[in-house]
């Protein structure tokens, strides 16, 4: 069975982001650009079952401008068979990229596709499910298990209450929530061959795909700062300070 | 056009924040609410009760017993017509399904709001909550998943809304379900708690949870919740997380215990009213946030505060 996972470039998780004064957006120019951590549990999980025999090719999909490609390149490193890159400089809404992984997932003939549950950046989590309705398959989102069999999906999923297990028919869509496995470092002789794997590079207008975004963004703010607090000695102090001041005990 | 809310539910009833996502909806219209279950009839009693409900829309059927994204989704899109927007309370459900009914209808979703500007316009957080964006949509109707601790939920009580059956919607059964493992506690759920206090990696295990934070917890009627560290080092389960992919939270007071205060985790907390931090490492992130900083050993703190409480 071939596996698509889909991968994300987006601002580095330990980069702590900055408003743009003109309040258009955050930062990017210059600020440390990685792969989204679900689609590294993505890449991971996709990898595991090639090795345990269940999948025979992963293809690592990504969408965005041409530096996508080394957000592609790290999937292949860890051990996606070839990459395919989507390109366009416009920013891309959840709607548009399920849109794209529909037809590339089709053009494929994959048995699954794995992505992140969410993206750090603009945290919508809403590709897969949107691409499980467009494809009319099932989905098994924030899945911290997966068992992938002739014919079905065994997904234990992260649910408010604890765990939910569900049973898909395959081809279906899996998002990873953080617990499903810890994604490997690539190794430096992986990272050398994967220079050699292929990355095709399409536009979406060659997927019939109109991107034109629905969602217009007026303004991006700093979240009000919180006033700052104090440093209390001891627990009496504290507990006089929450029965006395904050009045919350 | 009336705004229709799908409500979350379970045998102890409607869940707190399918009441905040009502208050969200009152500020863009008259508001139906969607009970979709097996034998239901006792939460759509419970739901024409709800202030500012004109119509409960009641779909009792087994198909909608565990809230499957597919068949929900699938009786979203039938009913879709009738409204302008349709809203979901940012829960493990609403995220698994609306974003797939807003597929189905053509529509970009608008992911966990916390401020409604218009009908069009709404505020959402992104990168963790480090910034808000303002954002307009030009899509004809609007799905929308609401950050229910953002806002206030309306009251259990006080409305008399007429309850309508709707038709099973039509669904091809690709996914079935399994079964589940629910943690049972006492205690009130995370995103309902006014108290909640939580632990991290400096609790070292599962049993120091049970000795020094439950016994407080017990004294507060309080929540307990984790950092993704704890979850992930397995002293508690996952439902107990708080954070940018965890539960967000915005109790009246939040004792954080043990948590250094990655971005991740507060992200999940930072909206609490009352932030209280107890660490040893006088420098840990999460002080910044914290209105009262206890810096200390929590193997002394802990049992302390019980005593003091």
């Amino acid at each position: 069975m071939k596996l698509l996972v889909a991968v994300k470039r987006v601002v580095d998780y330990n980069v702590k982001v900055r408003v743009k004064s003109d309040k258009s957006g955050v930062e990017t120019a210059g600020v440390k650009m990685s792969m989204n951590p679900f689609d590294e549990i993505a890449v991971e999980e996709a990898v595991r079952l090639k090795e345990k025999g269940v999948a025979s090719e992963i293809i690592a999909v990504s969408i965005g401008i041409a530096q996508s490609q080394e957000t592609i390149r790290t999937a292949l490193a860890m051990g996606a068979d070839r990459g395919v890159l989507v390109e366009t400089d416009a920013a891309v809404e959840p709607l548009a990229v399920a849109k794209i992984l529909k037809e590339v997932a089709l053009r494929e003939g994959v048995g699954a596709v794995i992505l992140g549950k969410q993206a750090i950046d603009d945290d919508m989590n809403a590709t897969g499910q949107m691409l499980a309705a467009l494809l009319g398959w099932p989905q098994g989102t924030f899945a911290s298990k997966v068992e992938l069999a002739e014919g079905a999906a065994t997904v234990t999923r992260e649910v408010d209450g604890g765990l939910e297990t569900v049973k898909l028919a395959l081809p279906a869509v899996i998002t990873t929530d953080l617990r499903l496995n810890e994604p490997r470092y690539a190794s430096l002789p992986n990272i050398m061959k994967a220079r050699k794997k292929e990355i095709s590079t399409l536009q979406p207008a060659d997927l019939n795909v109109d991107v034109t975004p629905r969602l217009t963004t007026i303004s991006v703010s700093e979240p009000p700062a919180r006033k700052s607090g104090v440093k209390v000695p001891d627990v009496a102090t504290l507990v006089e300070k929450l029965r006395n001041e904050a009045k919350v005990i | 056009m009336p705004v229709l809310v799908v409500l979350d539910f379970d045998a102890e009833g409607i869940k707190q924040p399918s009441r905040s996502a009502i208050a969200a909806a009152a500020k863009l219209g008259e508001v139906h609410v969607l009970v979709a279950g097996s034998g239901v009839a006792g939460v759509a009693a419970a739901a024409a009760k709800l202030p500012g409900v004109t119509k409960v829309l009641v779909a009792d059927d087994a198909a909608y017993a565990h809230h499957l994204a597919e068949p929900m989704a699938s009786l979203i899109v039938s009913l879709a017509g009738n409204y302008s927007h349709i809203l979901q309370a940012a829960t493990a459900s609403g995220k698994n399904v609306l974003p797939r009914a807003a597929a189905l209808l053509d529509v970009q979703p608008i992911s966990d709001i916390s401020g409604v500007v218009d009908a069009d316009t709404f505020i959402r957080p992104i990168y963790a909550g480090n910034a808000l964006a303002t954002v307009k949509s030009a899509d004809a109707k609007k799905v929308i998943t609401v950050r229910a601790a953002s806002f206030d939920p309306v009251p259990a009580e006080g409305g008399a809304a007429a309850i309508e059956k709707v038709a099973t919607a039509e669904n091809e059964a690709k996914s079935s379900y399994l079964g589940e493992e629910i943690s049972k506690s006492e205690r009130p759920e995370l995103t309902a708690a006014r108290v909640i206090i939580s632990g991290g990696r400096g609790m070292q295990n599962g049993e120091n949870f049970a000795k020094l934070i439950d016994p407080i917890a017990e004294k507060l009627g309080a929540a307990v919740g984790a950092s993704r560290a704890a979850v992930d080092a397995g002293y508690v389960p996952n439902d107990y997380q708080v954070g940018q992919t965890g539960k967000i939270v915005a109790p009246e007071l939040y004792i954080a215990v043990g948590i250094s205060g990655a971005i991740q985790h507060l992200a999940g907390m930072k909206d609490s009213k009352v932030i209280v931090a107890v660490n040893k490492d006088e420098d840990a992130p999460i002080f910044q946030v914290a209105d009262y900083g206890l810096v200390g050993d929590l193997f002394n703190v802990l049992p302390e505060l019980e005593k003091a409480l």
